[in-house]
C-alpha cells in the first residue's frame, strides 16, 4: 500500500510543479490583470496540493506523528504568510510570495526527509525570518534616505568579510563562518545586499570615470578577500553583479570587455596559484578517472541524478545521503534523484521566473538607485542559483554556494528574505507611485 | 543631492542580461536533460554507485535468455518471499552468463541495470503493489545460442582452453565456452573450493577473455599484413627453402615436429605454417612499423568489451635483439593474446577489414514479453583496408585447403583459418589454437578455439571449430 501511494504520488507531484511552472510563465505572457491573478491563484492551489502529497509520502514511509504536526505547521505559515502579506501590503507581487513559498516548500520537503530535525530548526528560521523581513516594504517605501550612505555599505561590508577571513570557521577548506554567541552566521551572505546597495548608491551619484575607479577599487577588494577566504563562489557571484550593475549605469561595452578579461586573467591565476582551485577544475573536467578522491562528489551527485531519472526514485527511495554535503549546496541533486529530474527542471525555471520578475521590476523603476538596487540582487540571486545547479550537473565546476530557499542554512534563509523583501518593496512602491497617477 | 543625468539605455542593459540568463539556464536545462536521456545509463552501472543494489527491494531479478528465449538464468520465488536464482544449463554457460549469487559476473553483471528494473504495466506494478509483491525484473535477451554453446563445449570436453563465436557482420557473441567451469547454482555454497583451490585449475576465470597466451603461428597473420604493407603486389615473390630447422646466427627455430616444408612462396609458407620462412620474413620488416600495426590491431590497447578482460601484450620495438625478432615474427616471445583478441581480429579479417562491437544483449524486454531497448550492430572501426582482409582471407583459405586446415576442408562451405601450436613452457605439449570463418563468399560465423596443452592446432583445435560450422551452417 504504502508502494502505491509513493507511486501515485511521484507522478502527480511530478504533474502539479509542471502545472505551478506553466502558470509561472504564463503569468509574464498574459497582460491582463485579472488573468495574471487567475494564474497566480492556480499556482496557490498546486502549491498546497504538493505540499499535500510530499507530506503523504513522507508519512506513509515514517508513519511520524511528530511530523503531521510538522506539517500543520508549515500549511499554517504558507497560508499566513500568502494571505497576511497580502493583506499589509495590497500592491505585492504575488507570483513573489507563491515562488517563496515553492521553493521553501521544495526544501522542507527534502530536509524532512534528509534530517528532520534540521527540517524543523530550518522550518523555526523561516517562519523568524519571514515575520522579521515583513517591515522591508515598509521601510523601502517611506526611506529614500538610503541611498545616503554608500561608503558605509561598502566599508561595512568589507570589514565583516575581513572578519570572517581572519577568525572565520573553516568548513570544507573554506572561511565562511563567524560564531558570535553561540550562533554562526556567514557574512557574505549578508554583505552581498549591502554590496549591491553600496554599488547602487555610488552609481546612483555619479558614472563619472573617477566616482567608477573608486567604486571598482573598493568592489574589488570584496572580491580579494572572499578570494582570500576561499570563498569563490561568493567571489564569483559579487563580481558577476559588479559588473551587470556597472553595464546597467553605463551601458559602456567596453567596461563589460574589461571585466571579461579580467576575469579571463583573474581565473587562470586562481587555476594555477591555488591547488583547491585546480582540483575542482579536474572533478569537473573529468569526475570518473578518480571516484574515490577528486570527483567523489560530482560522481556522487551524478549517480544521484542519473539514476533518479526523469520521475526520480520517489521520496526515500534513493540514496542522497552518499551525496556529502547534500543538504546544503547539494540539495539540488536529491531533489532530482528522489522527486525526478522534471521536478529539478521545474524548480530551476521557477527561480529563472524570480529572476525576470526581478528584472522587470528594474525596467520599471524610475530611480537609477532603486533599478540598479533591483538588477543588481537580482543578479546576485540568479549568478547563486546557476553556480549551484551548474556544479551539481557538471555543467561549471562547483564551487559551493547553496540554493536559496531550498538549502539548509540559517544565513542563507534570512538574506534570501531580505532580498526578496526589498524587491517586494521595490514593487510596492512602483505600484503605489502608478495608483497615484491614475487617481490624479 | 546632486547626481548625474540618469543612462536612458538602463533598460537595454537590463533586458539584455534577462535575455542572456534565460539562455544560459535553457543550455543548462537541455544539458541536464541531455544527461539523463543519453548519458545516465555509464552513471547508472558504475560500480562505485551504490544505488543499484537497492532496486533488489522492490524487483525480482529479471531472466536471462538465450537468442530463441530458451531460459539461462531465472529467480524463484518460494511462498515465503525467499528467492533463488537458477541456471537451468549449470555449467554450460557459467562464464558466460556468469552469477549474480556471489557478486555479480558476465551477462548477470553487464545486464544488472536492466535485471533490477521492472517494466511491468502499471496496472500489473499496481496489483503487486497492493498485494506487497516485488515487481518482475525485465528480462534480457542474448546474443548466446544454446545449440552452438553446446556443441562447443562438448567437443572442448574436458580439456582446459576456450572457444568462442562471433558474427562478423554483426558483432554478435554467438557462443563463449571456457573450461574448466563451475556451476553457478553451487556458487555461493562452493566458494571457498571455487577461490582458493588449485590455482592452475581457476574455475572462476573467464579464459575467453581473460586468458593470456602466446599467440603461437596465429600470430603470423600480423607478421604477414606487415610484409604484405612493406611489400605491396610482391609479397608472393618471397621464396624460402625450409629443411625443418633454420638456423641463423647460432639460433635455431625448428617447425612443428621439425617437418622440412622445402621450397616455400610466401602463401605455402603461411598455409603450411613454415616457422623458418616466417622467422627469416620477419628480419626484414620494419620493427617500428610493425609495432604501429601491433597497435592498431589492438594490441596492448582496451578491447571494446563490455566484460572483464585482460589486454593483450606485444612488446618487441626497434631495440629488439635478433632472437627476439625470430621469435616474435612466429609468435612466440613475449607476444600474449586473449582469445577473445584473436577471435576479434579474425572476424575484422572476415568483414572486409572493419571490426564491428562485440556484443552480448540482443534486447530487454520486460516480464510480459514486450521489447524495450534494443542493441543494435555497431561499427568499432576499421582495422586494415578491405584489400588487406581480402589477402589475408586468400592466405587463410591456402591454409584450410592446402595446408595445416585441413580438417576444415569440406564440400559444404568454404572455410579459411588459422592453426596455431604454441610453446608456452620447455618440456610441455603446446597450446592448440585455430582462428577461422566460414564461409569465405559472405562470412557467417568466426570461431577461436585454444586447447591448453592441447599438442597441434591443426590436429585439436581445427576439428572442434569444423563442428561449430558445421551446426551453424547447418552441414551435418
Amino acid at each position: 500500500m504504502t508502494n502505491l501511494v509513493v507511486e501515485i504520488s511521484r507522478y502527480l507531484i511530478i504533474l502539479l510543479i509542471a502545472i505551478y511552472t506553466y502558470y509561472n510563465f504564463r503569468f509574464f505572457a498574459v497582460k491582463d490583470e485579472a488573468e495574471q491573478d487567475l494564474a497566480c491563484r492556480r499556482q496557490v492551489v498546486c502549491l498546497f496540493m504538493l505540499h499535500f502529497l510530499a507530506n503523504l509520502v513522507i508519512y506513509a514511509n515514517t508513519e511520524s506523528t511528530v511530523l503531521i504536526a510538522f506539517y500543520v505547521a508549515q500549511l499554517a505559515f504558507f497560508a499566513a504568510y500568502i494571505r497576511l502579506y497580502r493583506f499589509f501590503y495590497r500592491n505585492v507581487s504575488r507570483i513573489l510570495v507563491n515562488n517563496t513559498c515553492m521553493l521553501l516548500c521544495t526544501g522542507f520537503v527534502i530536509l524532512t526527509r534528509l534530517n528532520p530535525e534540521r527540517a524543523m530548526r530550518q522550518f523555526l528560521i523561516a517562519a523568524a525570518s519571514a515575520v522579521a523581513t515583513w517591515i522591508i516594504p515598509f521601510i523601502i517605501d517611506r526611506v529614500w534616505q538610503l541611498v545616503k550612505f554608500p561608503l558605509v555599505y561598502g566599508l561595512l561590508g568589507l570589514v565583516l568579510l575581513t572578519a570572517v577571513w581572519f577568525a572565520g570557521n573553516t568548513s570544507y577548506g573554506a572561511q565562511l563562518a563567524l560564531a558570535v554567541g553561540g550562533f554562526s552566521f556567514q557574512p557574505s551572505e549578508f554583505v552581498k545586499i549591502s554590496f549591491v546597495f553600496f554599488a547602487a548608491a555610488m552609481f546612483y551619484r555619479s558614472v563619472s570615470f573617477k566616482n567608477i575607479v573608486l567604486t571598482s577599487v573598493i568592489a574589488a577588494a570584496h572580491v580579494l578577500v572572499l578570494v582570500l577566504s576561499r570563498d569563490l563562489g561568493s567571489a564569483l557571484i559579487y563580481f558577476v553583479t559588479y559588473l551587470v550593475m556597472l553595464f546597467v549605469a553605463t551601458s559602456n561595452w567596453g567596461y563589460l570587455g574589461l571585466g571579461a578579461v579580467s576575469a579571463g586573467v583573474a581565473a587562470r591565476a586562481a587555476y594555477s596559484l591555488f591547488p583547491h582551485v585546480r582540483r575542482r577544475v579536474l572533478a569537473w573536467a573529468d569526475p570518473w578517472s578518480d571516484v574515490d578522491d577528486v570527483g567523489y562528489q560530482t560522481a556522487q551527485s551524478l549517480f544521484a541524478i542519473g539514476t533518479g531519472g526523469w520521475f526520480g526514485m520517489g521520496l526515500y527511495r534513493g540514496m542522497p545521503e552518499k551525496i556529502p554535503v547534500v543538504d546544503k549546496d547539494f540539495v539540488f541533486a536529491a531533489v532530482s534523484e528522489e522527486l525526478g529530474a522534471i521536478y529539478a527542471l521545474c524548480l530551476l525555471f521557477i527561480c529563472l521566473g524570480c529572476f525576470l520578475q526581478f528584472s522587470m521590476i528594474a525596467m520599471k523603476m524610475q530611480a537609477m538607485f532603486y533599478k540598479l538596487i533591483a538588477i543588481g540582487l537580482g543578479t546576485v540571486y540568479i549568478t547563486q542559483v546557476f553556480l549551484t545547479v551548474g556544479g551539481v550537473i557538471k555543467f561549471v565546476p562547483s564551487t559551493g554556494v547553496t540554493l536559496p530557499f531550498v538549502s539548509y542554512g540559517g544565513s542563507s534563509i534570512l538574506s534570501t528574505f531580505i532580498l526578496f523583501g526589498i524587491i517586494q518593496g521595490l514593487y510596492i512602491l512602483k505600484r503605489g507611485e502608478e495608483e497615484e497617477d491614475e487617481e490624479e | 543631492m546632486k547626481k548625474s543625468k540618469p543612462n536612458p539605455k538602463a533598460n537595454r542593459g537590463i533586458l539584455f542580461f534577462a535575455y542572456a540568463a534565460s539562455a544560459l539556464f535553457l543550455c543548462m536545462g537541455v544539458y541536464m536533460g541531455y544527461f539523463i536521456q543519453a548519458k545516465s545509463e555509464d552513471a547508472i552501472n558504475n560500480p562505485y554507485n551504490a544505488r543499484l543494489s537497492t532496486f533488489a527491494d522492490r524487483t525480482v531479478r529479471g531472466k536471462i535468455l538465450a537468442n530463441d528465449g530458451t531460459v539461462l538464468a531465472e529467480t524463484a520465488v518460494a511462498s515465503d518471499g525467499t528467492e533463488t536464482r537458477n541456471y537451468p544449463y549449470g555449467e554450460l554457460f557459467a562464464h558466460a552468463v556468469g552469477h549474480s549469487t556471489a557478486g555479480t559476473t558476465g551477462i548477470e553483471d553487464l545486464a544488472n541495470f536492466y535485471l533490477l528494473t521492472s517494466h511491468v504495466n502499471l496496472l500489473q506494478k499496481t496489483v503487486d503493489d497492493l498485494a506487497g509483491r516485488k515487481s518482475a525484473g525485465d528480462s534480457v535477451v542474448t546474443t548466446l545460442d544454446v545449440a552452438l554453446q553446446t556443441v562447443a563445449s562438448d567437443a572442448l570436453g574436458n580439456r582446459r582452453g576456450a572457444v568462442i563465436a562471433m558474427e562478423p557482420d554483426t558483432g554478435k557473441i554467438l557462443a563463449m565456452v571456457s573450461k574448466p567451469a563451475y556451476d553457478p547454482n553451487a556458487v555461493a555454497a562452493g566458494w571457498e573450493e571455487l577461490a582458493g583451490g588449485d590455482s592452475s585449475e581457476a574455475r572462476l576465470l573467464n579464459r575467453a577473455t581473460q586468458g593470456l597466451y602466446p599467440p603461437g603461428s596465429t600470430f603470423k597473420i600480423v607478421t604477414a599484413l606487415q610484409y604484405m604493407r612493406e611489400h605491396p603486389g610482391a609479397y608472393n615473390d618471397y621464396e624460402f627453402d625450409c629443411g625443418g630447422v633454420f638456423e641463423r646466427d647460432g639460433y635455431r627455430i625448428q617447425c612443428y615436429h621439425q617437418t622440412a616444408h622445402g621450397k616455400q612462396n610466401f602463401t605455402q609458407a603461411f598455409a603450411n605454417s613454415c616457422n623458418g620462412a616466417f622467422a627469416n620474413l620477419g628480419l626484414t620488416v620494419d620493427l617500428g612499423e610493425m609495432h604501429d600495426l601491433a597497435g592498431q590491431l589492438m594490441f596492448g590497447r582496451d578491447l571494446p568489451l563490455a566484460v572483464p578482460y585482460s589486454r593483450s601484450v606485444y612488446q618487441m620495438d626497434e631495440d629488439a635483439d635478433e632472437w627476439e625478432i625470430l621469435q616474435t615474427s612466429i609468435g612466440q616471445g613475449k607476444t600474449l593474446v586473449t582469445p577473445m583478441h584473436s577471435l576479434l581480429l579474425t572476424a575484422a579479417i572476415a568483414n572486409g577489414g572493419i571490426l564491428m562491437q562485440p556484443y552480448f544483449i540482443d534486447h530487454v524486454e520486460n516480464a510480459a514479453g514486450q521489447q524495450g531497448r534494443a542493441f543494435k550492430p555497431a561499427v568499432y572501426g576499421e582495422l586494415m583496408v578491405a584489400n588487406e582482409a581480402d589477402a589475408l582471407t586468400g592466405l587463410m583459405v591456402a591454409a584450410v585447403n592446402e595446408g595445416t586446415g585441413s580438417a576444415l576442408r569440406t564440400d559444404a562451405y568454404q572455410a579459411a583459418g588459422k592453426t596455431g601450436s604454441a610453446e608456452f613452457e620447455q618440456g610441455k605439449e603446446t597450446h592448440a589454437w585455430f582462428v577461422g570463418f566460414a564461409p569465405v563468399e559472405r562470412p557467417r560465423i568466426a570461431v577461436c578455439v585454444i586447447v591448453e596443452e592441447g599438442g597441434s592446432g591443426g590436429q585439436t583445435a581445427a576439428p572442434i571449430a569444423r563442428k561449430l560450422f558445421d551446426e551453424y551452417l547447418g552441414a551435418e
